[in-house]
């Protein structure tokens, strides 16, 4: 998407171009610096301190009298009472935290999986065989990305329900009614999935449809077949799209804890962010909330800098 | 790009037709089948996505005209979960009505906001090259993708306990969805600056331009595309956005749709008025969409951008 303005016309006019200024003077360094000032004083203050207030609350101590969290600033006088706590929790014997943890991992890893099974052919036929209704496709392929995800988790909901449509549609094959909603982990995969494919294969699209067609072609030409072509081809070109998508889909389910509350309620299908977010509301536990945050957060850190690096990556291949 | 799909898919529609004229005589080998032939299982599996994606939210939508209570049932077509005698409409019932208007809010306020912070500090960081400003951009990205429960926790520690004078509630919203969607105009800008190039800037200033000068009669003309379709995906993720408000809200004077439909629904009360603000939150995201397709087709009339270009940036995917 370049612009191209009408630079044709103009250059006539133009008969001696002057010498090009090629140092910046340290004026107009300074209005640099301004112009970013605002923005950089706001993440200072309103992402970077938050971090250090929860690790300081996290670290912190606990009023006994209100159960309330007391935010420790000084690193020097930090107490690990609320990491032993959490450690215990995730850990220790009779845990219960753990187990939270682990089903977190296998549901993430499931649905993500559900979403790039049913979100790679879909993308992938829309940036390159849609032909002339790729307009219409790529309308219906980002509608949902529109649409509220409370709504979208509505709509499950309704057709969910005991009496719903679902079963309606079952018991005509014979299928007696299933209880949805009551609590299943098979409700909660179809919930995320539903949920998060619209965000996987919007980064989908736009990763396959920058691949250039005649790469393809240049396959088929010289004799593979369509399967070794995809193979040989397409794949290698779509591992980094692949990827990016992955993480916007990865990253977000991690913290998820409404999903899960919507399409089951039940504690056995709670995950880490369930977690966190009782303990914020529960008093006495919202240091631990803290610190289990941190620990979540410490565990994605490697994944978020790899994306991080791979759109720097990207960016400077544009420029 | 387009030219050349189009063209392709006249030429395949063309040897399809011959194709299956030789198929049909029967003597087509299995080595010589049309390379190009159509994807039908692909287009179909896409189809049954789309189905499968948007069917749902049709029913949902169809509920909330529901006359009954049902949820599961449909029971004829009424508006009375809008605008009925119904106590629990959504024009009747305080927490439903004010929740429209707070999304609304809470929307123009964060995009008012968030745009041109962002933008600015896209072109800041983006001329002043340095170790501030390249550490400054690491953060700015990282706020992009660190999982919203997260940020949302640091955010109700820090106007809980140490910006105490803050609270939660309406201006802890505001600050909080602002510097979760910051970074959409500012990687947008950045992306734009880097296509633009440095060449009108100099032109500029070499005809006595000031940085000033050229930002506002080069620089901002060139990108307000890209920060129309900043401003337009960060007013539409806040009317989405849900973690961040569910934290930080205080009462049901500063709850928005989003919060209102999962607390209610999640404490076992559904019925077809969530159904009804779930419709109105369409709405409003399709207004928007609308409107951004229209605005920037409009404002890069004259560049080869076609509007399948223009509907992935409006939706972040460009």
């Amino acid at each position: 998407m370049a612009i191209h303005p009408p630079q044709e016309q103009e250059r006539s006019q133009v008969s001696v171009p002057p010498p090009p200024k090629k140092s910046v003077s340290p004026q107009s360094k300074v209005f640099w610096i301004l112009l970013a000032m605002p923005g950089i004083i706001w993440l200072a203050v309103l992402f970077i301190v938050p971090f250090y207030a929860m690790l300081a609350i996290g670290e912190g101590k606990l009023n006994r009298l209100f159960e309330e969290p007391v935010a420790v600033y000084n690193p020097f006088e930090w107490s690990s009472a609320n990491l032993s706590h959490v450690l215990h929790d995730l850990f220790g014997a009779g845990a219960f935290a753990g187990p939270v943890a682990w089903r977190t991992i296998w549901y993430v890893a499931l649905a993500s999986a559900l979403c790039l099974i049913i979100g790679y052919p879909a993308a992938y036929f829309v940036a390159r065989f849609a032909g002339k209704r790729k307009g219409l496709f790529l309308i219906l392929l980002i509608a949902p990305f529109w649409i509220s995800y409370m709504m979208r988790m509505l709509a499950w909901i309704d057709l969910l329900q005991t009496d719903g449509y679902v079963n309606k549609v079952l018991g005509w094959v014979g299928i007696s009614a299933v209880d949805w909603l009551g609590g299943h982990w098979y409700t909660v995969i179809l919930g995320l999935v539903y949920g998060y494919i619209p965000y996987l294969i919007l980064v989908l699209y736009a990763g396959l449809d920058r691949i250039d067609p005649s790469l393809i072609e240049a396959g088929r030409d010289l004799g593979l077949s369509r399967a070794r072509t995809f193979v040989r081809v397409t794949v290698p070109l779509s591992r980094q799209p692949i990827l990016t998508a992955m993480l916007i889909t990865v990253l977000p389910m991690i913290g998820d804890y409404f999903t899960n509350q919507l399409m089951s309620g039940a504690r056995n299908t709670a995950m880490i962010g369930n977690l966190i977010d009782g303990q914020l509301s529960t008093p006495g536990l919202a240091g631990q909330g803290a610190i289990l945050s941190l620990i979540v957060l410490l565990v994605l850190i490697v994944p978020m800098i790899y994306y991080v690096i791979a759109t720097n990556r990207a960016s400077r291949e544009v420029s | 790009m387009t030219e050349a799909t189009e063209r392709g898919a006249t030429a395949v529609s063309a040897r399809y037709a011959v194709m299956s004229e030789v198929a049909a005589g029967g003597t087509s080998p299995r080595g010589l089948r049309n390379p190009w032939r159509r994807p039908v299982f692909l287009e179909g599996f896409t189809w049954l996505y789309l189905v499968w994606s948007l069917v749902p939210i049709a029913i949902a939508v169809l509920f909330s005209f529901n006359k009954g209570k049902s949820i599961s049932t449909y029971q004829g077509l009424s508006t009375t979960w809008y605008w009925g005698k119904n106590i629990y409409s959504v024009w009747r019932f305080p927490a439903y009505h004010s929740a429209v208007f707070e999304t609304l809010k809470l929307s123009a306020y964060t995009t008012l906001i968030a745009v041109p912070l962002g933008v600015a500090f896209a072109l800041g960081i983006n001329r002043w090259r340095s170790k501030v400003s390249a550490s400054f951009n690491f953060v700015m990205i990282l706020s992009f993708v660190v999982p919203e429960l997260i940020f949302g926790v640091a955010m109700f520690f820090v106007f809980t306990q140490l910006f105490r004078g803050i609270g939660l509630g309406n201006l802890a919203e505001v600050l909080g969805l602002v510097t979760w969607n910051v970074s959409w105009p500012a990687i947008i800008v950045q992306a734009r600056l880097v296509t633009i190039g440095k060449q009108y800037e100099e032109a500029a200033a070499d005809l006595g331009a000031t940085p000033f000068q050229s930002i506002r009669r080069v620089l901002v003309p060139l990108l307000m595309p890209a920060i129309f379709a900043s401003a337009i995906l960060v007013f539409s993720s806040v009317i989405d956005d849900f973690v961040v408000v569910d934290l930080l809200s205080s009462n049901s004077s500063n709850t928005p749709m989003s919060v209102i439909i999962y607390s209610t629904q999640h404490g076992g009360n559904g019925q077809p008025a969530l159904n009804a603000l779930g419709t109105i939150m369409l709405l409003m995201s399709f207004v928007v969409a609308g409107l951004g397709f229209l605005g920037y087709r409009l404002m890069t009339r004259g560049q080869r951008i076609d509007g399948q270009q223009a509907l992935a940036s409006i939706a972040g995917a460009d």
